[in-house]
């Protein structure tokens, strides 16, 4: 197995700013994965080489031999499978595993969608309309996933082992304080602890 | 907002137009669960109660009550369910196959219907005009059929990714009536008009699409 996974041929197309890369980047870690890192500068997303691999230009993408896989829950969730020994991503309890799915969910469909569009906004709208909107819709996320996780909260998001969600939280926390300077105090305490 | 009114252990939170909510719908038909449908009317604010924020922190429909556990978000509601009661498995066992519906589902879940629900959409009319809501619904949706024909050209069969049902289809069913509900030209997307007609044909999906909920307006429970 140990061999298997580190003559592994995968390859993982990322941009460094990117949350939904760094995600993949954490679950590759987490299992000791090794992979060819293929950095894209801004705008190759949009390349006819790039498209071909992913219609939608968005990154990451993993290549693994002739498969190729775009979205990172579906790339998070296809390592999972395939490398299920090494830190399995998942528990093994139900509910705690529709947990873990419901707290990714938040942060990929509810949270990172409408940051993504912050440039738009700011373009459309005005610089200072930015910020309202990402403190909208990060808050809104961020209020939400505390009222779900405060039932199952441990040392991690969902117990005292990292998890799917943990791997969504992570690169989000990341993305609000770092790249965006939402206040985490005035957001809640608790998901800043988690970081 | 509706309270429950039977013992039966599945009870869905669900508004009739909701296209989340829809790819439930479709999963407890395929897979012959029967469930207590409870109306939650967005329009006049209901997930908003502290009620159903509650039973869902973000407010959003659907959510699921099966018993103690209550699991929102239509994505972990249909893993969860396919778990357990793996009757009519929504997955295949094939995980290249796998990967490819979670892929398309998340096309639909994370790059088309967030960037054209109700609050987008008031935004949109508030800051700009109202006449900007249908080209922006219809660019969004657009871009995400478009890649979602490029994906699915080398995996369709009968259905989105071969010949049964899977995930992949869950989560377009719902899209593409919403689409055609935004006038968005479907002749451009040849292999989702031909899924489309697919899925007309399957009591699952039709009984599970918006006019046929008891909350529809044109239901006589409504």
């Amino acid at each position: 197995m140990e061999e298997n996974y580190k003559a592994s041929p995968l390859k993982l197309y990322s941009y460094w700013m990117s949350s939904c890369s760094f995600r993949v980047r954490l679950a590759l870690n987490l299992k000791g994965l090794d992979y060819e890192y293929i950095p894209l500068v801004e705008g190759q997303q949009y390349t006819p080489e790039f498209m071909k691999l992913n219609p939608i230009s968005y990154v990451p993408v993993l290549v693994d031999g002739e498969l190729v896989i775009a979205d990172s829950l579906a790339i998070i969730l296809y390592l999972n499978e395939k490398y299920p020994h090494q830190h399995p991503l998942l528990p093994t309890d139900l509910h705690k595993k529709a947990i873990n799915y419901q707290a990714a969910s938040i942060v990929h469909s509810s949270i990172q969608p409408h940051q993504n569009q912050a440039r738009y906004i700011e373009k459309e709208f005005g610089p200072d309309q930015k910020l309202p909107w990402l403190r909208y819709h990060i808050g809104k996320g961020f209020a939400a996933l505390e009222k779900l996780l405060k039932d199952y909260a441990g040392r991690y998001a969902t117990g005292d082992e990292v998890h799917l969600a943990d791997i969504f939280l992570a690169p989000q926390l990341y993305a609000a304080t770092k790249r965006f300077n939402i206040d985490m105090i005035v957001l809640d305490a608790r998901l800043w602890k988690l970081f | 907002m509706g309270e429950p009114q039977s013992n039966c252990p599945l009870k869905l939170y669900s508004y009739w137009r909701s296209s989340c909510s829809c790819r439930v719908r479709i999963a407890l038909n395929l897979k012959g669960l029967d469930y207590e449908y409870i109306p939650i009317n967005v329009v006049k604010g209901e997930q908003f109660s502290p009620e159903f924020r509650k039973l869902n922190p973000i407010g959003y429909v659907p959510a699921l009550v099966d018993g103690d556990v209550v699991i929102s978000d239509s994505f972990a509601i249909l893993l969860y369910l396919d778990e357990k009661y793996p009757q009519r498995p929504l997955l295949p066992t094939d995980i290249r196959k796998k990967a490819i519906n979670y892929q398309a589902a998340n096309i639909v879940s994370s790059s088309i219907q967030p960037l054209q629900n109700m609050t987008i959409l008031k935004y949109i009319e508030e800051k700009v005009s109202p006449d900007e809501k249908l080209p922006w619904v219809q660019c969004h949706i657009g871009k995400g059929f478009e890649s979602l024909e490029k994906l699915l050209q080398d995996y369709a069969g009968r259905y989105a990714t071969g010949d049964d049902v899977f995930l992949a289809d869950l989560f377009l069913a719902p899209q593409i009536f919403t689409a055609k509900g935004f006038n968005v030209d479907m002749n451009q997307f040849p292999l989702l008009s031909r899924l489309d007609e697919a899925y007309s044909q399957l009591p699952a999906f039709h009984d599970a699409m918006p006019e046929k909920q008891p909350d529809a307006p044109s239901s006589s429970t409504s």
